[in-house]
């Protein structure tokens, strides 16, 4: 798969289509799940500490972390797993089937090279910048949350922003976003580049797919918060 | 020319290829034939590098094949062009992109003359109008027509077609026919084609190979075919009592016909 690509502009062409397709193609649900994400950790958050001795600063300083460390990171991953992963798997498997794969190694093209690699580097580039741009939205969408039930003011939720702000946190988050954007990008690769036989396999191998990268997923999350938090 | 020298082939404990020989001609339409599950399809995936053979050797002009690295695999495959039973077009491609493909990834040259060059094979396969069309807006016999362009783009020494007339109706399946033959003498390829069609095998077989068992059973011309008494061979293309009457027809017209030219001889 690492062998230098048959034509560089080819490669090239097919990274950028990629980098549309999972970056540009993934934003509008990325967008959606970001603010209500951010906008119900902030009512949960508010709902939950209640103690006056508490100031209201704090809520911000919680969703914060919380979108930062988990949820940017994970959530949209693991959504991205089912909107990215199926799509790597059912392209993959329907190209296997209809014999276009075929078509390409007779030509003499390393097809895990010009197929798979091109997704494996679009998705460690473009997850890593979704995940980011969650996690703007999603304090964001706490700020506006919180503004809008009358739980704290813009000014309150700033402050809470900058308590106690550790950069570490957005290390954190960036290592794992590379780690799961690699998960989504090669085990649906895997899965369907492999399949064998007709539709049901592909729609069997697309569900297998989203499954399996869930599952490895959650598993690096708590290996990963186990060693690096 | 391809040899194909002692292949042998299996998936687990089920032999598929014990032992097969053979040799396709260049500048000829070499046909693979037999039933279903004779081993027609493994034997051509083996001749083309898909599936790796366990054991024997397949020869591209004396070339060893098999035995070639991944580079020297590469090059000859960049000789082969190849007609799939579905077409195998990408579909996210129009037509006019799917046949630059090829010369795109490997071709030289600048986009005027891939440009020219792709409108030359849709012309030869009579599909200039549909370049802009994508696969799914055109039909199944159009498709196979794209396929060919495609495969002869680069110029190949050999073309592989698998089961080029299938899910086509009778006139389209002759159109194919029609152009494979023509341009197997054309350019002179090495023309391969796996197929179970009856009127391919006598209209364009220039050296027929039958396959019964995953064993070469029989070898010969579609002329040959008429006089074989090899029993798995007639059963297998006069199946039907139509075309049993067809075959004394054609062996009454073709020693009537032996008989006037020996009369003109005579005269």
């Amino acid at each position: 798969m690492f062998s230098r690509p048959e034509n560089m502009k080819m490669f090239w062409r097919e990274f950028m289509r990629q980098c549309v397709d999972i970056g540009i193609g993934s934003f509008g649900i990325v967008f959606i799940i970001s603010l209500f994400m951010g906008g119900v950790t902030t009512l949960q958050i508010a709902y939950q500490l209640v103690s006056p001795l508490i100031p209201k600063s704090t809520i911000a300083q919680v969703v914060r972390d919380t979108i930062i460390l988990e949820f940017a990171p994970t959530l949209t991953c693991i959504v991205l797993a089912g909107v990215v992963g199926s799509k790597i798997a059912s392209e993959l498997g329907n190209m296997r089937v209809s014999e276009q794969i075929d078509a390409q190694e007779i030509m003499g093209i390393n097809t895990k090279g010009y197929l798979i690699l091109p997704k494996i580097l679009a998705a460690l580039i473009m997850i890593p910048c979704l995940i980011s741009i969650a996690g703007f939205l999603g304090i964001w969408g706490g700020e506006k949350a919180g503004e809008l039930g009358g739980i704290l003011s813009s000014d309150q939720y700033w402050q809470g922003l900058r308590q106690e702000f550790k950069a570490y946190n957005i290390f954190f988050a960036l290592f794992k976003s590379f780690v799961f954007a690699f998960i989504i990008a090669s085990v649906p690769s895997y899965y369907g580049y492999n399949v064998e036989g007709g539709a049901l396999e592909i729609g069997k191998a697309s569900t297998s797919a989203v499954v399996v990268t869930c599952v490895l997923i959650l598993f690096m999350d708590y290996l990963l918060a186990a060693l690096l938090l | 020319m391809i040899e194909l020298v002692n292949i042998k082939k299996g998936f687990g404990d089920k032999i598929i290829l014990p032992d097969v020989s053979a040799v396709m001609e260049t500048g000829k339409v070499n046909l693979i034939i037999g039933t279903s599950g004779s081993g027609k399809t493994v034997m051509m995936k083996c001749m083309v590098g898909l599936m790796p053979v366990d054991a024997g050797k397949v020869l591209y002009d004396g070339k060893d094949f098999t035995g070639m690295n991944d580079h020297e695999k590469k090059e000859i495959r960049q000789q082969i062009g190849m007609l799939f039973q579905g077409s195998a077009l990408f579909d996210s491609m129009t037509v006019e992109q799917n046949v630059m493909f090829p010369l795109d990834m490997f071709g030289r040259g600048t986009l005027r003359e891939k440009k020219t060059r792709v409108m030359e094979c849709l012309e030869r396969v009579n599909l200039k109008e549909a370049a802009k069309k994508y696969p799914a807006e055109i039909s199944g016999g159009m498709k196979k027509r794209v396929g060919i362009a495609r495969a002869i783009v680069l110029n190949p020494k050999y073309l592989f077609c698998d089961e080029p007339n299938s899910g086509l109706d009778p006139q389209t399946s002759l159109l194919i026919d029609k152009l494979i033959k023509e341009l197997t003498l054309e350019y002179n390829i090495t023309t391969v084609i796996n197929t179970h069609d009856m009127n391919t095998v006598m209209e364009s077989g220039d050296h027929i190979v039958y396959m019964y068992q995953g064993r070469k059973q029989w070898e010969g011309s579609s002329k040959d075919i008429v006089f074989s008494k090899d029993e798995k061979l007639n059963d297998f293309i006069f199946a039907s009592e139509f075309l049993r009457e067809a075959k004394e027809m054609r062996q009454m017209e073709m020693f009537q016909d032996q008989n006037w030219r020996n009369q003109l001889k005579k005269d």
